[in-house]
């Protein structure tokens, strides 16, 4: 009568898709996003473009550690 | 063997034997606690598939036009790298645990012992062990295909990964003990400088760019990203000296 719930969507594709590309670190796959797009962008602008993509890419990883700093535990283990 | 071939073959041998090493904890784990024949049989379909993965994607990746090819691999490469070289910056500067294989393995030691055991073919070691060499060697297999399809060289992507599989099992053999001692961050590390800085070249010249002298500033864009990433490190590193600088001028009366 009905079918299983397992049987595999397109839904289930794309999640899955989504979790393997992009998985717990959306960040990173916005910042190859925007380093590619920007690239593009200057490009059709007709200027020299070959600078942007690591300068968007390094930039975002920068701005991606904005908030870490070492754990208290390796802290005192480094201090000792 | 060109400079960016030498680099694609050390960047897939890298990558794949670090996925490779955590497999191998996961499967000796279940191995010596539950079935060896189990355990090994899950390992191998999971390696068929993963070789019939990149078999049958690998051709069909290189008829691709050459500008939309290497969007979507520079786009993939710069997403993986960026996320390996985010963890491995972390761990580098102590914000994140170093991935420990002995504690992995002792976890995955009693997990096993406590599953239920069945008569016969002991499916939870085919399971865990399958699932764990599919799982690590997934992003291995993207990597092999997306590197070896730009370079038209599958072949020399899958040789790479398939030498390093074969190092870190013949090790595991010879030690029969999780690879506690293999420098797994620092590997992850060079992965991840490798990984964005392809990338970024192939994914700018995607975009339409060109690079100053060719493919010859592949060799500086990885310099650059390697100072870049070795920054970040000594910066964040910084943060517990200067919080505790802070901290201690606060706390005095």
């Amino acid at each position: 009568m009905t079918r299983p719930a397992r049987r595999v969507s397109p839904r289930r594709i794309l999640t899955a898709i989504w979790d393997f590309v992009v998985g717990d670190d959306p960040r990173s796959a916005l910042a190859a996003l925007a380093a590619i797009g920007l690239t593009a962008v200057v490009c059709a602008l007709g200027l020299p473009a070959w600078w942007t993509a690591p300068a968007v890419a390094l930039a975002s990883l920068r701005w991606s550690l904005r908030g870490a700093r070492p754990s208290a535990t390796k802290a005192s283990r480094t201090s000792s | 063997m060109s400079g960016a071939e030498a680099s694609l073959a050390l960047s897939v041998f890298l990558a794949c034997a670090v996925e490779a090493v955590e497999a191998f904890t996961i499967v000796l784990a279940v191995g010596t606690t539950r079935h060896w024949p189990a355990a090994l049989a899950g390992t191998g379909v999971a390696a068929l598939a993963l070789a019939a993965l990149v078999a049958a994607l690998g051709p069909a990746l290189t008829v691709l036009p050459l500008g939309v090819l290497r969007v979507v691999v520079g786009g993939l490469l710069l997403t993986f790298g960026l996320q390996w070289l985010r963890k491995a910056i972390l761990r580098a500067a102590g914000a994140k645990d170093k991935h420990d294989e002995e504690a992995i393995f002792a976890t995955e030691r009693a997990a096993a012992a406590a599953a239920p055991a069945a008569g016969g073919f002991d499916g939870y070691a085919f399971a865990i062990s399958c699932k764990a060499v599919l799982l690590e060697g997934l992003e291995v297999a993207f990597i092999v295909l997306t590197f070896g399809a730009n370079q038209h060289d599958v072949g020399l992507a899958a040789a790479a990964a398939a030498a390093a599989v074969l190092a870190v099992v013949g090790a595991g053999l010879a030690l029969r003990a999780p690879l506690a001692r293999v420098p797994e961050n620092g590997m992850k590390f060079t992965v991840g400088v490798l990984l964005t800085s392809f990338g970024i070249f192939w994914g700018a010249e995607g975009a339409g760019a060109s690079w100053p002298g060719g493919e010859a500033s592949l060799a500086p864009l990885v310099a650059v990203v390697l100072a870049a990433s070795l920054a970040m490190v000594a910066e964040v590193r910084g943060r517990a000296a200067t919080a505790t600088v802070t901290g201690s001028r606060g706390a005095a009366p």
